[in-house]
């Protein structure tokens, strides 16, 4: 009799809110080692997103991939197998997400991918059930190598890692710049000692040294770099200077530019609200990852809020939607379900004590990825 | 490829060298004296460089942050050899590996614990900032220049101390028979301590120094202690000498063969395949260099001969 009446309560309780059925997240993101500043930055933007969307009904699961592939592999088979989430999320690497990606959306999860965009995925690898929040890896770089062309740029030494999303962003700058490139250098994943490139770089009769190293291996070139008696201007994607390598960096950074889009000074709705109750719940200013992160959540919530997620093609149509305000301002998906956004210039300058972003341009409006051709859906 | 380009090429790979070795000499003698193998050094690594950047954020000295490195990493040595590895030296060399390992895990989330997970600032002291000139039109940082010379001061110091001194002839006499010494009533708990913390305060040392340029920041002793392992392996373990000549050597090869190798490549073929090929091969060619000397030597360049 007592059970009969839970469950009587139970249902009238769940009538009485109208709520669909709950979604269960995993978030696989990196949280220990060298990049776990990136992935901590993503989950707190995604859970303070969820708590001031006020959305109900969603569970977060949390693990860390300690930005190893094999972990981040089975941590999905987890979650998937034991866990059952509906929806995964989280992955900050290209390469952990090319681990990833491909293996749970043909299982029949969505992906919403907080971070990291490799050009397999965008292109030829696309999947009705893989949505790109972030970008795709070569988009600032594009936007950079225009950008760069038009701003009388002749020679460039190019620097990246030497993993995807390292080949992806020097392909994006490649891709609009016009210029020469004087030499095209691939560091290690993980890199902290950079000497050697640098002595190239001093050797090089490039008139611009454009790098993608993000996480510690920017704060370890850029010191270096300043030390070093090299006077070539620097320029990179935003994701060389957000705001968590920024505070290591110090003023050897004032004056860089780079690309991005977003910066805590953008003038959208919601983006004053967001930097404030970020900077209130964390005590530190958001980077880009947190927005990116913050965006995510804000995707989740609108979708769950006009779908059931067991209703797969109900819940895929609300998400490409994307009935929510970005704090990048206007957000669409394209045909391949990776963003079309305004990509801004933005310079390192100092705030009082804290040395940060300032947009001073925009370098592409409406931009979309060079992929979405091979995407057949 | 200008000859200038070359020479700094020569002198980052002795900067790199010498802190490795700076590294490598703490883990040779623990092992040598010790028997002991000990993966938390790479920790130890990373407490000397946070203990540098917290107190020279507070003080604004920066070498008040080198003695507080070496002064934590010491600190640290000293207390996990009395509270866990002196009941690892009985122990085979899997329980050894599977304790220290655990300390890693300790160490760094006790770590993140305490400072949070974002990179510290710790940047190079003002006087030693910017470049000099070295004879030849080279431009090198004056920073790196200091590290070279720092290194083979405490190199020149530490094999001073094993060859000259009473407590070098005890840790002589130590790796070749423990029990003997200890029947000549040399207090061998003792040694075993100063020895430990003495490896611990090179490594401090080696995190505070290289933190500088590099980044401060959880699990950054790790790639250094793999690359400190390849070093007493070619040196041949327990030797202080291998051990530096052996941390020149990767140095040199790790550098150089970055450097060097594409542009090899490059004589036939295509530039971006050449960039490619060349960039993979150099980070396997410390490895590499690793296999030719065991093959040529199987217990290292000066290890005893088994």
């Amino acid at each position: 009799m007592k059970l009969k009446t839970l469950a009587l309560g139970t249902a009238l309780a769940a009538l009485a809110t109208g709520a669909l059925a709950d979604i269960k997240v995993g978030m696989i993101t990196t949280l220990s080692g060298g990049g776990a500043g990136l992935g901590i930055d993503v989950r707190d933007g995604f859970l303070l997103a969820l708590e001031m969307s006020g959305a109900e009904g969603i569970e977060v699961v949390v693990e860390d991939d300690q930005q190893k592939p094999d972990v981040a592999v089975q941590l999905a088979d987890k979650m998937v197998q034991s866990e059952k989430v509906d929806v995964l999320t989280g992955i900050i690497w290209s390469n952990l997400a090319m681990a990833v990606v491909p293996s749970v959306t043909a299982q029949g999860k969505f992906y919403l991918s907080p971070n990291a965009g490799p050009s397999q995925l965008a292109g030829r690898g696309c999947h009705p059930n893989y949505f790109n929040v972030s970008w795709q890896n070569d988009a600032f770089n594009e936007a950079a190598g225009a950008w760069a062309s038009e701003n009388g740029v002749e020679k460039v030494f190019l620097l990246a890692p030497n993993y995807p999303a390292g080949k992806d962003m020097i392909a994006g700058f490649k891709r609009f710049f016009d210029g020469e490139i004087t030499n095209e250098a691939y560091t290690q994943l993980g890199a902290t000692d950079y000497a050697a490139e640098i002595a190239q770089i001093k050797a090089s009769d490039a008139d611009l040294v454009y790098y993608f190293l993000p996480g510690g291996m920017g704060i370890s070139f850029m010191k270096q770099y300043a030390g070093s008696g090299a006077e070539k201007p620097v320029m990179g994607p935003a994701f060389s200077f957000d705001q968590g390598i920024l505070g290591a960096i110090g003023e050897a950074a004032l004056g860089v530019k780079n690309t991005a889009h977003w910066s805590k000074d953008l003038d959208v709705p919601g983006n004053a609200e967001f930097v404030a109750a970020f900077t209130e719940k964390y005590d530190r200013l958001p980077s880009l990852y947190a927005a990116q992160g913050f965006d995510t959540g804000l995707l989740l919530a609108s979708a769950a809020e006009k779908a059931d997620v067991s209703d797969t093609d109900g819940f895929r149509a609300a998400l490409k939607a994307a009935d929510f305000q970005s704090v990048r301002g206007a957000f669409a998906f394209g045909a391949n379900q990776h963003p079309i956004q305004t990509i801004y210039m933005r310079e390192v300058v100092k705030e009082g004590d804290v040395v940060t972003n300032r947009i001073i341009g925009t370098a592409a409006t409406e931009h979309t990825d060079a992929y979405g051709g091979d995407c057949k859906m | 490829m200008s000859l200038i380009l070359v020479a700094e090429q020569v002198l980052n790979g002795l900067q790199f060298g010498i802190m490795l070795f700076l590294m490598a000499a703490g883990l040779t003698l623990i092992f040598g004296v010790m028997g002991l193998i000990n993966l938390a050094h790479g920790s130890l690594y990373m407490i000397g460089a946070f203990c540098a950047a917290a107190v020279s954020a507070a003080t604004g000295s920066f070498l008040l942050g080198l003695v507080a490195a070496l002064a934590g990493a010491a600190a640290a040595g000293a207390l996990i050899e009395l509270v866990v590895i002196r009941r690892l030296y009985a122990r085979d060399h899997l329980d050894q590996v599977l304790a220290t390992f655990a300390l890693i895990l300790i160490f760094s989330e006790g770590t993140r614990w305490l400072f949070g997970s974002f990179p510290l600032y710790l940047d190079v002291p003002a006087a030693l900032s910017g470049p000099v000139t070295l004879p030849g039109g080279i431009q090198y940082p004056l920073y790196r220049l200091s590290l070279i010379l720092a290194g083979l001061i405490v190199a020149a110091g530490l094999f001073w101390l094993i060859a000259r001194t009473r407590i070098g002839i005890q840790i002589r006499a130590g790796e070749n028979d423990r029990e003997m010494i200890a029947a000549l009533g040399v207090d061998i708990d003792r040694l075993y301590t100063f020895v430990f913390a003495l490896g611990a305060a090179l490594a401090g040392l080696a995190g505070a120094l290289v933190g500088a340029i590099q980044s401060v920041q959880v699990g950054m002793g790790e790639p250094v202690l793999i690359l400190a392992f390849v070093v007493i392996v070619i040196g041949g373990i327990g030797s202080i000498r291998g051990a530096l000549v052996g941390a020149l050597l990767v140095g040199l090869t790790d550098t150089l063969g970055g450097i060097f190798l594409p542009e090899l490549f490059k004589l036939f073929m295509a530039p971006a395949a050449a960039t490619q090929t060349g960039a993979s091969l150099a980070s396997m060619a410390i490895y590499i260099l690793m296999a030719l000397v065991l093959i040529w030597r199987p217990t290292g360049l000066y290890g005893a001969r088994a």
